[in-house]
């Protein structure tokens, strides 16, 4: 390629916060795929935020035919319930709506959890090296040797069931990836001129990590984080299917637990077990196609 | 090791920075193979000594992994010196706290070898000349001024126009003088420039070599000047420090070296610049092939392995800097 | 005289960047004589390295020869099928790229490397390649017993020689190289530069050096062409336009070189201004925005005069260069550009 020195006396205007916001998330809308799972996430989000409006029923309500007979084991449409009832009584509809509400809260608590304190230790380990590094690295390989599953059981045993062991267990063990990923991103970026520059300029260590690093592994932080929301999700599943999972709250995967404890598949009960799993699948796939368009941003040379 | 024999006099009034048998080794291999005993060390800087007065120009010169760039970078508190000292206006560097370092970051800069590198390309012109301002604490009213007077100093025209711009939008010329100005900005005492021009084209090279020397004359600077290129250093530098595996091999006024060097690597290295001139006769290089490994240097006189004058002494004893004339040099040969 | 070895016509690269074409290399005309060592000369981006890929069609993606002869052996480089430019290239064209001193693998030694080009390129049998290695090594002053070493175990300056062992494989008629000796230290490169020129004459081969070093030129180069953006200068031997550069880029270029055998007082004229974008060239003359003679006429395409036999210069003033040359000594000749 021939250099091409810009030589325009071009007055380029400093960009609005919602353009300088957009310009930092540097959303991946150039690719389908991933195009595709910010749309999906869209759908769920709004979905969860009005969930009140759009379910028809309470998820765990106990419900009633309008001939006063218990709801139970009704196919799609019959009495006016779109996806049918469950074994109890309890409208699919409703649970797969509210479902997507804790879904979307684990997701996303547990994303941000994981991103930043993967993204804290990773810069903090590779900007200052050293023991501390030493020390923050060989936490993480801990961290890898902590079988993940187990480890949210023996934690939900510990604590009471909750959703939230999740996200706990996932900000305690998940990290480890993010930050390992960040702080071989961040040595490259402290060898870069600037950055030496802006220490010789007098930059404290923490003005140099907030301004001139920082900006440089956002997106990293963003990849691993749509990479944790779908981990989320599917752990979440997995442990409600278990049954280590709340009882008192709705989810995706509780719905599968309570499908296959009444014995919905002998049943024949597809519209039952199907809608959630779907659910699961959309979601979790559409982390992975938004991941793909950040790597494609990150690692353009990969070429696809 | 013994000592060496110009010792430090931080009394004298005119010497701003006195290096006394400076070391920078570190251990390559890890922290496990450290435990091991397995690791080498490596001695970037190994027993260094000179004096620079106010107001000196003094060239670094010498060939990758000769530890110029070590040494500059000890200069600066950029590096932590495992070995001797460095004082700087009668300070100690390694004395120095973190409160008092924004002080002495403000005295003494560094003028960077790669100008596409050293701004961060997410900032403007304006942003950058900014930072080191911020950091000393100069109101915000009064920055713009410095910043446009910053950059009239290193002759960028119309420095106006360029301080909204982002680096990709500057000519490797324009970005070197935004690195001089982001220097200079603060009014050091002492800049250490690592090879300025090295990636820069021919055609503007002459320009920021002119803006450095006319710089440095009107701010009464004291300068290092880090380059593997002898020609160079001639033209900016009135004396010359000729590094060898992380030792000095001679030091003295630039124009004796050029024209008679004394030590056999500085003669080597003489001889290798090439000259725009095609009538210039060559004669073969004095100098043994290969090349310094700083990991497994030779005993004795670290130059030994490749020296066409080499004998048993070199090999037993390292040589000291030993005055001739209006140099030293460290050759057993004197 | 003989016919050159390679002759350039007119050669015209252009890259695609989005929906406009950046003519990188836009008409360059210069012959190799056979056994020679021809400098190409000029800033980044001026196009050289994009003329030295063109020659052996190595060139990117995004790159397309559009027009023009490369006349080689009777053979037009520019127009003959791939299949048939790539059974010319390393047997009868080398090229090393600029980075070839880095672009050794790694995980393989270097007999290993070498071999695989002897046999799969050269047709020769493990013994063969083994014997010709061990030569190849001798010629390029490495100790054969280090045939056996990985890439990492040999200095900045020991890959320089690998790298060009490597292109001397199959014993090519012509060999390019581009900045060689760039990354390396003077006295490494003097030492390279010296065997270059020892292998050149002895085994009386042909080399192109793409470099922006007109001392390394004034060093080891027969002949010199000039290039500035995507065109060529001036071209002739190296003593015609050292010694008598005949285009203003070129007399410019000499004032902004430090010399070690100059006087210390000397001081250097840079050329003020940048070279211009490829994608939008200034109209006519392309060195006009910083040339201190420019003219009105140089508005317009200028013509390639001969100012000596063999010596063309593409400057309208070609014919006036004598007294240029006097007045582009002169620093402040340079100091405000027309």
């Amino acid at each position: 390629m021939p250099e091409i020195a810009v030589q325009k006396p071009i007055g380029i205007k400093r960009p609005n916060i919602l353009a300088r916001l957009f310009r930092a998330l540097r959303l991946p809308t150039n690719d389908p795929f991933a195009v595709a799972g910010l749309l999906i996430y869209l759908i769920f989000i709004v979905t969860a935020i009005f969930a009140d409006s759009i379910a028809t029923h309470d998820p765990t309500e106990i419900l009633y035919t309008p001939a006063y007979d218990l709801a139970a084991d009704l196919r799609p449409g019959q009495d006016g319930f779109i996806m049918g009832t469950t074994s109890l009584g309890r409208d699919i509809f409703s649970q797969l709506v509210y479902g997507s509400r804790s879904a979307l809260l684990i997701g996303v608590t547990a994303a941000f959890m994981v991103a930043l304190i993967g993204s804290i230790i990773g810069l903090v380990a590779g900007y200052f090296g050293k023991w501390v590094d030493a020390v923050l690295m060989r936490l993480a390989d801990i961290a890898f040797g902590i079988p993940f599953l187990p480890f949210v059981i023996v934690l939900a045993a510990f604590l009471k069931p909750s959703i939230w062991n999740v996200v706990i267990a996932m900000a305690l063990v998940l990290w480890r990836d993010t930050a390992r990923v960040i702080r071989s991103q961040v040595l490259t970026l402290r060898t870069r001129g600037y950055v030496e520059a802006a220490r010789v300029a007098g930059s404290s260590d923490f003005k140099i990590i907030l301004r001139h690093i920082a900006p440089n592994i956002l997106p990293l932080s963003f990849l691993y984080g749509s990479i944790a929301i779908g981990w989320a999700i599917l752990t979440e599943a997995s442990i409600s299917f278990l049954g280590f999972g709340d009882p008192d709250s709705i989810s995706w995967g509780y719905m599968l637990q309570d499908a296959f404890a009444s014995q919905a598949l002998a049943k024949q009960a597809f519209y039952w077990f199907v809608p959630p799993g779907i659910c699961i699948i959309l979601v979790v796939s559409a982390g992975f196609f938004i991941t793909r368009g950040y790597e494609n941003i990150l690692f353009p040379k990969l070429g696809r | 090791m013994t000592t060496p024999t110009n010792t430090v006099t931080t009394k004298k009034p005119d010497v701003l920075v006195s290096v006394n048998d400076a070391k920078l080794h570190y251990a390559v291999g890890g922290a496990f193979a450290a435990m091991r005993g397995k690791s080498t060390v490596v001695k970037a800087v190994d027993g260094v000594s000179f004096d620079i007065r106010r107001g000196e120009s003094v060239g670094l010169l010498g060939e990758s992994g000769c530890g110029k760039t070590s040494m500059g970078r000890l200069l600066l508190k950029l590096e932590d010196i495992t070995g001797g000292s460095i004082h700087f206006g009668g300070e100690e560097l390694s004395k120095i706290r973190r409160k008092e370092l924004k002080s002495f970051r403000s005295k003494a800069q560094l003028i960077f070898q790669n100008p596409f590198d050293a701004i961060n390309p997410r900032f403007s012109i304006r942003q950058t000349l900014a930072e080191p301002l911020e950091n000393a604490g100069i109101p915000k009213a009064e920055r713009e001024d410095r910043i446009i007077k910053s950059l009239e100093l290193v002759k960028l025209p119309e420095p106006a126009q360029f301080l909204d711009r982002y680096p990709h939008q500057l000519s490797g010329g324009q970005l070197q003088r935004v690195v001089m100005a982001r220097a200079l900005i603060l009014q050091p005492e002492f800049v250490v420039a690592d090879e300025p021009v090295s990636m820069l084209d021919v055609s503007v090279r002459a320009g920021v070599l002119n803006v450095f020397r006319d710089v440095r004359d009107r701010l009464g600077l004291t300068a290092i000047y880090i380059s593997h290129d002898l020609a160079l250093v001639r033209y900016v530098c009135e004396r010359t420090i000729v590094m060898y595996l992380g030792r000095i091999m001679e030091d003295g006024p630039t124009e004796d070296i050029v024209h008679e060097p004394l030590h056999p690597y500085t003669k080597a290295l003489v001889a290798a610049v090439p000259v725009p001139n095609p009538d210039q006769s060559h004669d073969p290089l004095p100098i043994g092939r290969g090349a310094p490994d700083p990991r497994n240097p030779p005993s004795g006189c670290v130059f030994r392995d490749r020296c066409p004058a080499a004998h048993a002494r070199c090999a037993a004893e390292v040589p000291q800097p030993r005055p001739v004339g209006s140099r030293l040099v460290a050759c057993h040969l004197f | 005289m003989t016919e050159p070895l390679l002759s350039v016509r007119d050669l015209r690269v252009s890259y695609q960047v989005g929906r406009n074409f950046v003519h990188a290399v836009d008409g360059a005309s210069f012959d190799v004589p056979r056994g020679s060592i021809t400098g190409l000369v000029g800033e980044s981006g001026c196009g050289k390295t994009t003329v030295a890929r063109a020659l052996t069609r190595v060139i990117a993606e995004n790159a397309t020869i559009s027009g023009g002869q490369i006349m080689f052996d009777g053979k037009d480089l520019a127009k003959i099928p791939e299949k048939e430019m790539n059974a010319l290239r390393w047997r009868d064209i080398a090229f090393v790229p600029q980075s070839a001193m880095n672009s050794l693998d790694p995980v393989y030694t270097v007999e290993y490397q070498l071999g695989e080009v002897l046999r799969r390129r050269g047709g020769m049998n493990r013994k063969q390649a083994r014997a010709r290695s061990e030569e190849l090594f001798e010629m390029v002053g490495i100790d054969r017993g280090r045939l056996a070493d990985y890439p990492h175990q040999f200095s900045g300056g020991m890959r320089q020689r690998v790298a060009i062992a490597l292109a001397l494989a199959l014993d090519p008629k012509l060999i390019i190289a581009d900045e060689p000796v760039t990354a390396l230290d003077v006295i490494v490169q003097r030492q390279i530069l010296d065997q270059l020129k020892e292998l050149q004459t002895r085994l009386g081969i042909s080399v192109i050096l793409v470099t922006h070093d007109i001392s390394v030129v004034a060093y080891i180069c027969d002949r010199t062409v000039v290039m500035y953006a995507g065109k060529v200068a001036e071209s002739g031997t190296m003593h015609q336009t050292l010694t008598a550069p005949s285009h203003p880029y070129s007399m410019g270029l000499r004032n902004a070189f430090p010399d070690l055998q100059g006087a210390a007082s000397g001081v250097l004229t840079p050329i003020e201004g940048a070279p211009p974008n490829l994608a939008n060239p200034p109209a006519g003359c392309r060195f006009k925005p910083r040339c201190p003679f420019a003219l009105d006429i140089c508005g317009s395409e200028p013509p390639v005069i001969d100012v000596a036999p063999g010596h063309p210069v593409l400057c309208h003033r070609a014919k006036e260069s004598a007294s240029l040359r006097i007045e582009a000594a002169k620093t402040e000749t340079w100091m405000a550009p027309a």
